[in-house]
């Protein structure tokens, strides 16, 4: 077929563009549906269909501000996501091992950095500061490093191609044991991350738009700053460097990598340890956010549900996704929330994720290698 | 030489089909059924709280998920939160109806949770892959936050909590807080005969079949006519059945009284797959051995440490269990994937050659 025919025969916009359109479509009819409804008499105020249909959409309507600050923090909310679901899909990318442990890794990367800091500064004597605190940083991406150089040697070494299962429960295992080991050495006590010292910015900036404020925390606005900076690194790793080429070597084929002589196991240690390092950032950003403590870890699931909106091997899934996810769950929890009597937040990224199986099981991103049955 | 088939003849196709066609075998479990009789009579109070009424609760929810996990190849992260179900359930329809007999209605709260875990597994299962896993995941903090969110679940009680009814069976109370601990032992090892007993005879028989098929290779079992979803999906409904039985054993039998948002969390569903591992996937006794590990270790290492004169708080006890169970879990799915299941098999294959080595 000459290129002139195919060319000829491509339909006018690419299918994926379609699909977005004909989404937008049912939207905004559902929308105008709801319009008619209310405006109709159908849909009387108090009544559920107007609370759970109607109603959300006119309070945001009326108070754009609080909409913009809603927005905003599901925005910050969905970057983390988004962070800890990137260093989940490194791991599943490169040895196909879905990484449970990836939320507990955030936390023990976290412990590490605020522990370490507190046993210098307070056992040792050395004064607190930005120099001790960067001593705090560099000594808790060596532990993310030897972390990863003994899961490789200990747990994925010797379950080299086992069924996915297996390696499941080894690193729900891992979570297991990385929560003992944390509180053992740390303590079960929440702790404070060192924001300050570590040169991030605190305080907030109040802006008055749309006839009321919005308040923004200049830590939120370093957190989606480096995130975006550590995402286009990470991006711009795998594309021109030598290791990055090794790693997606290996995440298209294990055979096909080791053939032409890539380490499997070199590039197992180099992923999980970036995973420890996008762990570590993200351990950060949110401890400053709360506080460093295992109730982060159920947060960090939140991961799963984002992964499956974005596609497990992709990059930029996770990332829509998180964003997704974050915005959606802010809002639900903001608009909605209060019709249910509020903390609905824990559950509603799941909730969303198993409807997206229901109708795109391989994601926003993924590849379309879902096997239904 | 103890344990030896040899001379036991089978003239007919029931003796063959015996779940215990050895006469060793059968002589075993009558006495480890005796022994269990009269455990509660004999053992102290404190060892029956801590230890055989959680391990006996607990159990049915690890055979449950023995029976998605090892015999079906299925991995569910929410088994707490369909316990809870079962719980709620049972403290509903009790309340509700109080005259019918709690043992039907502890049976009765399984249907709950199955049919609960079915909603939730319905989307996941459809596609092959790890999506069970998230999707448990979505149902344990659904349910988890709908327990202390959704009052009418607890009748509305000021402490937001269950608060367990006097029950009574043949005029003896059986749950509540004026029930005796042996009373509560000897139903709880009923329900845990019968739930054996009944798993057991699924997965011996065709419906298992079709799970272990589908476990080791789904193209083969569907080739064999077996339907996938139709078999997972059945695979998912028992095991959370069995997960709501044991939760409700574990409220009414057990806790007496439970705040479920605290005790059906994240980390007892962590547990029981932790004992569905430890003791062994695809084998009953393992699910024993592994409940029984997961129940006693803490209490060992908390009160069992001290005494033998090794220095040991509570609170370290708590963090070095996390750390065994976590290390342990591990190195046997390294190692001995068949748990401590095996040791017993390799125990018996002693046995029968015993005094000889091979």
């Amino acid at each position: 077929m000459s290129a002139v025919t195919s060319s000829a025969l491509r339909p006018l916009l690419s299918p994926a563009l379609m699909a977005t359109l004909k989404g937008l479509g049912i939207l905004a009819a559902i929308a105008l549906a709801i319009v008619l409804l209310v405006h109709s008499g159908a849909m009387p105020k108090g009544s559920i269909g107007h609370k759970v249909l109607a109603a959300p959409f006119i309070d945001m309507w009326d108070l754009p501000d609080l909409l913009v600050q809603t927005l905003w923090e599901g925005l910050v909310a969905g970057v983390l996501y988004a962070l800890i679901a990137l260093g989940f899909v490194l791991i599943f990318k490169a040895s196909g091992v879905f990484n449970f442990a990836q939320g507990i890794m955030v936390v023990f990367s976290a412990l590490t950095l605020v522990g370490s800091y507190e046993i210098m500064t307070q056992r040792m004597g050395l004064p607190p500061g930005t120099v001790v605190a960067i001593l705090a940083l560099m000594i808790a991406i060596a532990t993310m490093f030897v972390l990863a150089w003994l899961v490789e040697r200990i747990v994925l070494r010797p379950l080299v191609n086992q069924n996915e299962i297996i390696m499941l429960m080894a690193t729900v295992g891992l979570t297991y044991f990385l929560i003992g080991f944390g509180e053992y050495i740390f303590g079960g006590n929440p702790k404070v991350m060192i924001t300050a010292q570590l040169g991030l910015p605190v305080g907030q900036t109040q802006f008055n738009i749309l006839g009321g404020r919005v308040n923004i925390q200049h830590l939120d606005v370093a957190a989606a700053v480096i995130a975006s900076i550590m995402i286009a690194g990470l991006a711009f790793f795998f594309q021109y460097t030598r290791i990055g080429r090794a790693l997606r070597a290996v995440a298209d084929s294990h055979k096909a990598a080791l053939s032409v002589g890539i380490s499997l196991n070199q590039i197992w240690v180099i992923v999980w340890f970036t995973a420890g390092v996008v762990a570590l950032v993200t351990g950060i950003m949110w401890g400053a956010r709360s506080d460093v403590s295992f109730a982060l870890e159920i947060i960090a699931l939140k991961a799963l549900p984002v992964l499956i909106l974005g596609g497990f091997t992709s990059v930029p899934g996770a990332i829509v996704g998180g964003l997704i996810i974050g915005i959606g769950e802010k809002m639900g929890e903001g608009y909605w929330g209060p019709l249910f009597g509020g903390g609905i937040e824990t559950w509603l990224a799941y909730v969303i994720a198993l409807g997206f199986l229901l109708f795109r099981p391989q994601g926003l991103f993924g590849e379309k290698i879902i096997e239904r049955i | 030489m103890f344990y030896r088939e040899t001379g036991q003849f089978k003239t007919n196709y029931t003796d063959d089909m015996a779940i215990f066609p050895i006469r060793q075998d059968r002589i075993g479990i009558a006495i480890i059924l005796a022994i269990a009789l009269i455990l509660p009579f004999v053992v102290s109070e404190f060892v029956l709280k801590t230890i055989l009424l959680p391990f006996l609760a607990l159990s049915v929810a690890v055979i449950g998920l023995n029976i998605l996990t090892g015999y079906t190849g299925l991995i569910s992260l929410g088994s707490a939160g369909f316990m809870g179900v079962g719980a709620y359930a049972c403290y509903k329809l009790t309340t509700i109806f109080p005259e019918v007999n709690i043992i039907i209605w502890i049976f009765a709260s399984g249907f709950f949770a199955a049919a609960v875990g079915v909603f939730f597994g319905l989307p996941s299962l459809r596609i092959k892959g790890l999506y069970l896993a998230v999707a448990t995941l979505a149902a344990q903090f659904f349910l988890q936050w709908a327990f202390v969110r959704i009052p009418w679940l607890f009748n509305y009680n000021p402490s937001g909590a269950i608060e367990v009814p006097l029950r009574t069976l043949f005029g003896m109370p059986i749950t509540g807080p004026t029930a005796e601990l042996e009373v509560k032992y000897l139903i709880c090892l009923g329900f845990v005969i019968g739930m054996t007993w009944l798993a057991s005879n699924l997965v011996h028989g065709r419906i298992g079949r079709s799970w272990m098929a589908v476990r080791d290779m789904d193209i083969a079992a569907e080739l064999m006519g077996i339907k996938l979803l139709n078999a997972k999906l059945l695979a998912f409904a028992v095991s959370s059945f069995f997960c709501g039985v044991s939760g409700a054993l574990f409220v009414f039998l057990y806790l007496g009284g439970a705040e479920a948002g605290t005790e059906f969390a994240i980390r007892l569903s962590f547990l029981i797959l932790f004992a569905v591992i430890i003791g062994g996937t695809g084998s009953m006794i393992g699910s024993f051995f592994g409940t029984a590990f997961i129940v006693a270790l803490p209490t060992i290492l908390k009160f069992g440490a001290p005494a033998i004169g090794i220095a040991i708080t509570g609170a370290t006890a708590e963090k070095i269990v996390l750390m065994i169970i976590g290390a342990l879990t591990i190195y046997l799915l390294i190692v001995e994937p068949h748990g401590l299941a095996r040791l017993w098999q390799i125990m018996k294959q002693k046995l029968r050659v015993w005094p000889f080595p091979y």
